[in-house]
């Protein structure tokens, strides 16, 4: 469960102060879904961000099952990114080198797994997005839709309690989108996991349960009962 | 994972890779070739500086040169002869060089010094053969004086006569035969015959040089007469560089009752106990054994001038510095190309870091892969420089040596009575011998070049905060 208390963060831009979170709080159950709404720089993928542990706030904290990630330490921090967080970026942000499943495995090496437990698990997940037949294949070679199935199987072969998405279908075409999200619904259901999505698409905000708008900083969250 | 990324990562970079794998081994290349040169250049320096003193010989001692007295005559050899009578003449001098010598105590005195671990004597002479007859004029009748002319009207005049004399002179080298090991025969090669037993120390035998054997044609068996003496030769010797020690080598103490010279000899030639303590023990013979010249191998270098010279002087300065400026800026570049392209893959090390790699992890990558592009530019450097050293060896270009300068150089080789820094000059071919260090110092060179390289980059790489690299390319 996420618990976010007073959560500020200000940065400076030139010799401007840039206050991209006001005081906020938000409580995520596990399992939960929540679905981040906004303006172009109100502050969405900075709280994206201080949930995932990537970046620390100005003030406040962002506890995660109990735990401070506001407080701490980098090596601690590295580890629950490594074992409890999936990330899935807006570009796939895929290796251009490695293969699929080299990419893949690329989440299960903080795990210190064995080579041959990295590539079966890697292939499996791969399989359960429906890109089995595309293990060896590099991220150029493969579709937008497809390169975004493989960025989902690198945020959950580590088997995650949280996925954090920043604009998944952001660089999609319509019907791409819909499969995305098809698939990251079913397997939000199918794992049980803590799902949080950064996006602009109002089609697809308005099938989340609950909806957080930020403006300038300052978060509302409203719950969508007709999801 | 981490060899498939980092050989993709080169594959994938390769043109990058290439620039800087080619700037290291232009580097390690140059040091290679400009080492092994020097290498090659130290080693005809020694070919040079042995053909002076022989093998084994780290010093000479001589005697002090003496300014001449105001007044006092120099020393020069004088030939008396008698012009009153007709006929061949000879006058046979046998001479010390230099006519500087120093009592044969002095060997032991310097064999008593701290640091020494051989000391051995020999004499240096010149033997000068003017042989010859005057014819003596003759007097003729006077004319009578013709009218008109103012005749002597005398008893008459003398006319004609003259003289026709050649010199035949030779170098003659007293040698103690008791110690085999040391002294300038060391620098020639027995090509004929045998050399001097130790029990020939009062013997009439003597080893020629084989040039000298030939332009006299002599052989072993043959006589070789010396101040009216004649002497066994037993052996024929080969200089192995340049001008021999001398053409005739004799057992010292004979040397010695020839020149007039009981109890003196010339030179004392010194083996050190330790190479490294030459300048010590060169102190310690300064101080301790009174009016004597120390020359080390290292005075002696300092004479050798000529082509040999300015290439080894080019070697150790433009060779040198060059070479370690291609390195710097081959570092350099490679340092900067590899932090360039760590500012180019912010967004792949960010998402790596948001994943949960380490810093330390991601630093690992950037380095190995540095790393592996240093290993490669060092194998083709190596590559490189050993084809380069090659190819030095097989051309072997000719350097000349010229020794000489104003020191005075103890071997008895000058051929001049003042026995100054003789004007030798040698032939050397060079070579560039490339020795295990220098591979070493080579293969140091691209794993340090490496290591800078990728220290340049993973610097970068740690310090991306992987929130702030995933900004950076929204």
């Amino acid at each position: 469960m996420y618990d976010l208390r007073g959560v500020t963060k200000t940065y400076r831009r030139g010799k401007a102060t840039v206050q991209a979170l006001a005081d906020v709080d938000l409580t995520i159950e596990d399992g939960g879904r929540l679905v981040i709404q906004g303006p172009t720089g109100g502050g969405k993928s900075t709280l994206l961000q201080m949930l995932g542990g990537l970046d620390r706030p100005t003030s406040g904290q962002v506890a995660l099952d109990g735990t401070d990630l506001a407080t701490l330490p980098e090596a601690r921090l590295t580890r629950v990114r490594s074992e409890n967080i999936g990330f899935v970026f807006q570009s796939f942000n895929l290796i251009p080198t490695l293969t699929a499943q080299e990419n893949v495995e690329t989440a299960l090496v903080p795990l210190k797994l064995r080579a041959k437990d990295r590539r079966e698990r890697a292939a499996e997940a791969l399989e359960s997005v429906g890109l089995g037949e595309r293990l060896g294949h590099l991220p150029g070679e493969m579709s937008g839709g497809q390169q975004q199935r493989v960025a989902i199987a690198r945020a959950l072969v580590k088997r995650p309690k949280v996925l954090l998405a920043d604009e998944p279908t952001g660089n999609l075409d319509e019907s791409m989108r819909d499969e995305i999200m098809e698939l990251l619904e079913g397997l939000w259901k199918e794992h049980g996991l803590t799902f949080v999505m950064v996006t602009h698409d109002s089609a697809i905000a308005r099938r989340a349960p609950r909806l957080a708008t930020i403006r300038k900083g300052r978060l509302t969250v409203t719950e969508n009962a007709g999801a | 994972m981490f060899f498939t990324y980092l050989r993709r990562e080169l594959r994938r970079r390769r043109k990058a890779a290439l620039v800087v794998a080619s700037g290291l081994a232009l580097g390690i290349a140059l040091v290679i070739v400009v080492n092994s040169v020097s290498a090659g250049m130290k080693q005809a320096q020694g070919e040079v500086l042995e053909s002076l003193y022989g093998l084994g010989t780290d010093m000479t001692v001589t005697k002090a040169q003496e300014e001449p007295e105001e007044g006092g005559a120099v020393a020069r050899p004088r030939f008396k002869f008698d012009a009153s009578d007709g006929g061949e003449q000879s006058n046979d001098m046998l001479m010390v060089q230099g006519f500087e010598t120093l009592s044969t105590s002095t060997v032991d005195t310097v064999a008593r010094q701290d640091g020494v671990a051989n000391a051995v004597g020999g004499l240096s002479l010149t033997s000068i053969s003017v042989s010859g007859d005057f014819k003596p004029g003759e007097m003729k009748p006077a004319q009578p004086a013709q009218p008109g002319q103012k005749g002597s009207g005398g008893s008459g005049e003398v006319r004609g006569g003259g003289a026709d004399f050649g010199v035949n002179s030779f170098t003659v080298f007293g040698t103690d035969v008791t110690e085999p090991e040391l002294g300038p025969l060391t620098s020639s090669t027995l090509t004929k015959g045998r050399t001097f037993k130790t029990s020939e120390t009062d013997a009439k035998v003597a080893v020629l040089d084989s040039a000298y054997a030939k332009k006299e044609d002599l052989a072993t068996g043959d006589e070789v007469e010396v101040k009216g003496k004649k002497f066994a030769v037993v052996g024929i010797a080969t200089a192995d560089k340049g001008q021999p020690a001398a053409n005739v080598y004799i057992p010292l103490k004979q040397a010695q009752t020839l020149a007039d010279a009981k109890g003196k000899i010339t030179t004392v030639y010194v083996k050190a106990a330790d190479s490294q303590a030459i300048s010590a023990v060169k102190d310690a013979i300064q101080k301790n054994v009174p009016d004597t010249t120390v020359t080390t191998s290292a005075d002696l270098a300092k004479t050798v001038s000529g082509s040999l010279d300015t290439a080894a002087g080019l070697a150790s300065t433009v060779g040198k510095w060059l070479s370690y400026a291609v390195l710097a800026a081959a570092f350099l570049v490679a340092g900067l190309l590899t932090s360039s392209a760590v500012s180019r893959r912010v967004r792949e090390f960010g998402t790596l870091k948001a994943l949960g790699w380490k810093s330390g992890r991601v630093t690992r990558q950037v380095v190995g892969e540095a790393l592996v592009n240093g290993l490669i530019g060092g194998a083709l450097g190596i590559a490189a420089g050993l084809a380069g050293a090659y190819a030095v060896t097989a051309v072997s270009p000719t350097l000349t040596a010229e020794l000489g300068g104003g020191l005075r150089v103890a071997g008895p080789g000058g051929g001049g009575p003042a026995q100054d820094a003789a004007e030798r000059t040698l032939d050397i071919a060079l070579s560039a011998p490339v020795s295990l260090a220098t591979i070493a110092l080579a293969a140091a060179l691209a794993i340090g070049g490496g290591l800078i390289a990728g220290g340049f980059g993973g610097w970068r790489a740690s310090r991306l905060r992987p929130a702030d690299a995933l900004r950076r390319v929204e």
